[in-house]
């Protein structure tokens, strides 16, 4: 530990807080008769040292993760307008129903007679996802977007297979976020990259020298990662479908066509939500998530086991116990001969359905729709500030077209001619109190900064951003080092990652 | 807005869609509601559930009513925890990268082995993940040989993937309650087995371990991170992968999820390993701070030759789950394991002195056992619910081997005076369903 | 290394590899060029000792914090030695990348292979 300097009081970690003999937890006592530990475990299977935890009484707990929290900037506190991410605001509301012991304190392996609140919620956010996504069924069982993806093209496996046809391709844009080729492969599908032409769109001639009958499906998302709607996907489908592949969607970018336009109506097979973007479940710092998808009539057999579904019940309903409203009771179909199987335990991420299922009751119909219109106007107006604070002329759009909940920039001017990259200006960014957009990302731009400023930001705080990127490259013009050597402000200055990659330290030594 | 744009309504900003494709009428949704009515709403469909604050519960198979302490959501409800996303600038997230390196720290102790990422999403698919990794690291095989006493939930995550790549699992039956192995070939990439086990029995870990290795294969064990305050840990046992479902370390039960699975791995298949991981570094000015690192490893690099293809993990569970780990300590999770160990030895035996009721199998146990019945379980189960009491979970839905099975779980908020009553409960409820059964008969 | 350097005794392959061929043994690398745009490199995973390489090939990676990169083998033979210093110092490929930098050594299968190969001034011009 000799190659950086001690650590600060503020910056221990909770082991070197540690001194023998601290505690917390103090054990209810023992109210059953006492026998040997030998006797219940035999030595060859026991633990002969404890595993070494940190010794700490509560008070110190709390005190160190209360001044960690501190070193954190998160929504709450500033504009984040991290694209593809869609950092928009996590109503409190939800922490509150998701407390709720009748939710939080359900055992997953409870009798689905006495769960019936619970399987009602599931069947409800199903029905209003497939009313977003214009595709009749559901499971919300994939524990993220990337989870969501696996699902969706091990959906597409078993079609095929149960029509007898053999495929081993799956076609991805270029420009696509990288879990969906890491997907593709660990389907056990062989990956092939579909060009973008000039405007941003998927090239229509590449992919339809692509596309053949090796071909099972095609990943898209639309708007693409571009921030772009895709000009040519009616053409795309008519392509992807006349070869017998199945159309994948990519729901990260849903926040900018709800209730203006449906996945399920341009066509798509398959379409998988990320609750943690558009239904505002919150990041957590790199989760909880949830990633469900909605399919069509041919994909349905194929879903995964379990599936939450509403039956009418018999007779009287007495035989069924209490808990049911209606001549129907909700249930947990295993009944499903041509399912993939299981994608993880239990039922999926409930705390998860719980606050996005409060969201869209919240807004409703017309409240999902503005949340859209207000995300693509957002979006736009901050492009346009952005213009007229002179920032395009270095930091120019990738491309010149209306873009939608987000856009594209390219730090390329900027470098050759202020001698400061997009990781510079973002390092530099953090100095105002501000989380930067996503960096070097989509590849296909060169010095890429993708900008999602969400629909939950007022014009004050979009205005300010312009003014600051706008500062920080006047900056840059009159001294380019500042900004190189950004940020100052933050809790620890720019970190030596390479060297975190050459020599891992995973763990505390000890 | 719109004239600094350029543009006369909203409307022109979706002119790229065409009109074909333009949805002409509202979204078939309810209007949107007051908080405080959706408050209601939701608190009516709680009201709909039988939890085990409504209930003495002792259903158990992979998730447990534990008591999460109040400190837990002091902490996790912070804006700073709660809303960040995953930390693509450490500048500014060192408080969540620390305390994921404090979280590896916890884990690599538990498992006993030195590498742990920073949490994937829960114990079943946890499994299939390491099945990938095991797959990548023996080159192509075409075996998985899973115990039977794997969590069905996990075999079924395992093979829905092994599908895809081509694989078999294959399964290792139970001999008196614990993993039989068979005989192993060159073409299995890896052993899994579970610690405890789906019926509670403790295995020999040691045992899988060698014969996977004398074949090239790994080892993959499922464990319950609490019984590894008392049990040998996996890695001192040649287990190569060991992971697990997090929710007893400081989760709510939550119907399942979230919840975090946790994921380590031998210093050997440290750059295979899946997911984020934090490592410690310098600044610029020499200070320690923590950083993603082996981001090589992960989609948004090396996209379709990653190792998973996983983004979003569980971080702010994984959180939970390290500042309980610290409020337990060294010897809070020996003395909570050595608790439930006692109390779940007082249960079996109170439980399998009842006419009617046996044991399943008698190898040690640590928190949960397996009984067998010899009257009908479920209408058993009727009969205590009427009670208020839920003996466990029935085991014929998964092991139809086991019809009359029942899995019963101990944490430690089931006292003796709970045990006692179950005792009581399951004792009538079994002579009342065994006396109807001999009038029917009759 | 600081500046651009692309010495005259060496061979260059296009995807920015270059050998230095003494006879039938070849040393081969990366380039200035390669390095300089992934970055700082933090690991390379050398092929086996007795490994086949094949010209036009790629034959090992090499990885920096945010990129990894394949690496192709100008001409083909049997790998016959691997720098292990690379091990504890990747590091060495960006500060050496034509000297101490060196990845794997060579016996060639087809000498002749190196007519195709470009010298010096003519991989520079592919590079602007």
């Amino acid at each position: 530990m000799s190659w950086f300097t001690a650590a600060a009081d503020d910056e221990l970690t909770i082991y070197e807080r540690s001194k023998p003999g601290r505690r917390a937890f103090a054990p209810p006592p023992l109210d059953v008769p006492e026998r040997p530990v030998e006797e219940l475990i035999p030595d060859a299977l026991r633990r002969t040292e404890p595993p070494r935890l940190p010794e700490v009484s509560e008070p110190e707990i709390v005190r160190h993760y209360n001044r960690l929290s501190k070193r954190n900037f998160d929504l709450d506190t500033g504009f984040y307008p991290l694209g593809s991410c869609t950092m928009k605001h996590n109503p409190k509301l939800h922490e509150r129903v998701a407390a709720l012991p009748g939710h939080s304190r359900l055992h997953p392996l409870q009798d689905p007679r006495h769960a019936q609140g619970a399987l009602e919620l599931m069947w409800q956010l199903q029905e209003a996802l497939a009313e977003v996504a214009g595709l009749p069924y559901v499971s919300l069982q994939p524990s993220a977007g990337s989870h969501g993806e696996l699902a969706g093209v091990l959906l597409t496996r078993a079609l095929h297979e149960d029509h007898g046809e053999e495929r081993t391709k799956v076609l991805t844009p270029e420009n696509a976020h990288g879990t969906n080729p890491a997907t593709v492969t660990m389907a056990g599908y062989d990956l092939v990259k579909v060009a973008t032409d000039a405007s941003g769109n998927v090239d229509l001639d590449d992919l339809r020298s692509k596309a053949n009958e090796e071909v099972a499906c095609l990943m898209l998302t639309n708007p693409s990662t571009l921030g772009l709607f895709e000009h040519g996907i009616e053409e795309i489908e008519r392509i992807v479908h006349g070869v017998g592949a199945t159309l994948y969607y990519d729901g990260a970018n849903l926040n900018a066509i709800m209730g203006i336009s449906r996945p399920g109506d341009m066509g798509f097979d398959v379409v998988h939500f990320n609750l943690h973007k558009s239904f505002t479940q919150p990041h957590g710092g790199g989760g909880p998530g949830a990633g469900p998808i909605a399919v069509s009539e041919r994909i349905e057999p194929y879903l995964p086991r379990p599936q939450v579904v509403r039956r009418e019940h018999q007779g009287n309903g007495a035989e069924m116990g209490g808990g049911f409203v209606g001549g129907c009771y909700y249930d947990l179909d295993y009944d499903r001969p041509k399912s993939i199987g299981r994608l993880r335990g239990f039922q999926g991420n409930y705390g998860v359905f719980v606050r996005s299922y409060a969201y869209i009751r919240s807004l409703g119909a017309a409240g999902l729709r503005e949340v859209s219109e207000v995300a693509v106007l957002n979006a736009n107006y901050l492009l346009a500030r952005l213009r007229r604070e002179g920032v395009l002329e270095y930091l120019p759009e990738a491309y010149e077209r209306l873009c939608m909940h987000e856009f594209v920039l390219s730090g390329a001017p900027m470098r050759n001619q202020l001698g400061i990259k997009t990781l510079d200006l973002a390092k530099r960014l953090l100095d105002f109190g501000v989380h930067p957009p996503t960096v070097y990302f989509p590849l296909i731009v060169d010095e890429a900064l993708l900008v999602e400023p969400t629909e939950t930001e007022t014009k004050e705080t979009l205005d300010r951003f312009a003014e600051i990127i706008a500062e920080i490259l006047r900056e840059a013009k009159d001294n380019p080092e500042v900004a190189r050597h950004a940020p100052y402000t933050t809790p620890v200055r720019r970190l030596d990652e390479a060297a975190a990659a050459r020599r891992p330290v995973l763990r505390q030594a000890m | 807005m719109l004239a600094t744009i350029g543009v006369s309504s909203i409307e022109a900003l979706f002119a790229d869609i065409p009109k074909s494709l333009r949805l002409t009428r509202p979204l078939a949704l309810d209007a949107g509601r007051s908080e405080l009515e959706v408050f209601e709403e939701l608190r009516e469909l709680a009201d709909r559930n039988v939890s085990t604050e409504d209930e003495l519960s002792f259903l158990g198979g992979g998730m447990y009513d534990h008591y999460v302490p109040a400190l837990i959501d002091s902490i996790i409800e912070r804006s700073e925890f709660l809303t960040p996303y995953t930390p693509y600038q450490p500048e500014i997230s060192q408080g969540g990268l620390q305390a994921m390196f404090e979280y590896q720290t916890a884990i690599s102790e538990l498992t006993g082995l030195p590498v742990s990422n920073a949490s994937v999403y829960e114990g079943p698919s946890a499994v299939a993940a390491a099945g990938y990794v095991a797959k990548a690291a023996t080159g192509k095989r075409s075996t998985f040989v899973a115990s039977r006493g794997v969590h069905p939930h996990a075999r079924e995550a395992l093979a829905t993937l092994a599908h895809a790549w081509g694989m078999e699992v294959v399964e290792a039956p139970l001999r008196d309650g614990v993993t039989d192995l068979p005989e192993l070939d060159d073409q299995v990439s890896a052993v899994i087995v579970q610690q405890p086990n789906f019926l509670g029995a403790v295995e020999d870990l040691a045992a899988a371990s060698s014969a996977a290795k004398a074949v090239g294969a790994l080892t993959i064990c499922s464990c319950d991170p609490l019984t590894l305050a008392l049990l040998r840990p996996p890695g001192d046992v040649g287990v190569d992968i060991a992971v697990g479902e997090g929710q007893t370390l400081g989760n709510r039960l939550d119907f399942g999820g979230p919840s975090f699975g946790f994921f380590a791995v031998t210093e050997a298949l440290m750059r295979r390993i899946p997911g984020r991981i934090a490592g410690e570094t310098r600044d610029l000015d020499g200070k320690r701070g923590f950083v993603l690192t082996l981001q090589t490893r992960e989609q948004h690099i090396r996209r379709e030759k990653a190792t998973s293809n996983i983004c979003t993990a569980q971080a702010l569970n994984a959180l939970a789950g390290v500042i309980y780990l610290s409020w337990l300590g060294p010897r809070g999770i020996v003395e909570l394991a050595e608790l439930m160990l006692q109390r779940t030895a007082y249960a079996r035996e109170r439980l399998q002195s009842i006419h009617g009721v046996h044991a399943l199998h008698d190898q040690p146990v640590v928190r949960e056992f397996a009984l067998k019945l010899d009257a009908p379980v479920d209408h058993v189960i009727a009969r205590c619910r009427e009670q208020g009491v839920n003996p466990g979970y029935p085991l014929k839905a998964e092991y139809p081997e086991l019809a009359d099975g029942l899995l019963v779980a101990i944490t430690e908020q089931r006292t003796r005076a709970d045990i006692d009553r179950l005792a009581d409960v399951l004792e009538a409820s079994v002579s009342k369903q065994l006396e109807a059964y001999e009038e029917v008969k009759a | 290394m600081a500046d651009p350097s692309y010495p005259d005794d060496l061979l260059y392959h296009p995807e920015h590899d270059w050998a230095r061929v003494d006879g039938d043994e070849a040393t081969f690398g990366i380039t200035w060029y390669a390095q300089d745009a992934l970055g700082e490199v933090v690991f390379f995973d050398p092929p086996q000792v007795g490994a086949q390489v094949k010209k036009d090939e790629a034959y090992t990676e090499v990885e920096s914090v945010k990129a990894v990169s394949d690496v192709f083998a100008p001409l083909s033979g049997e790998v016959t030695e691997v720098n292990d210093e690379l091990k504890d110092k990747p590091e060495t490929i960006n500060e050496d990348p034509y000297g101490d930098g060196w990845l794997v050594k060579i016996r060639l299968s087809d000498p002749s292979e190196a007519e195709s190969l470009m010298d010096a001034a003519a991989y520079e011009a592919t590079l602007s």
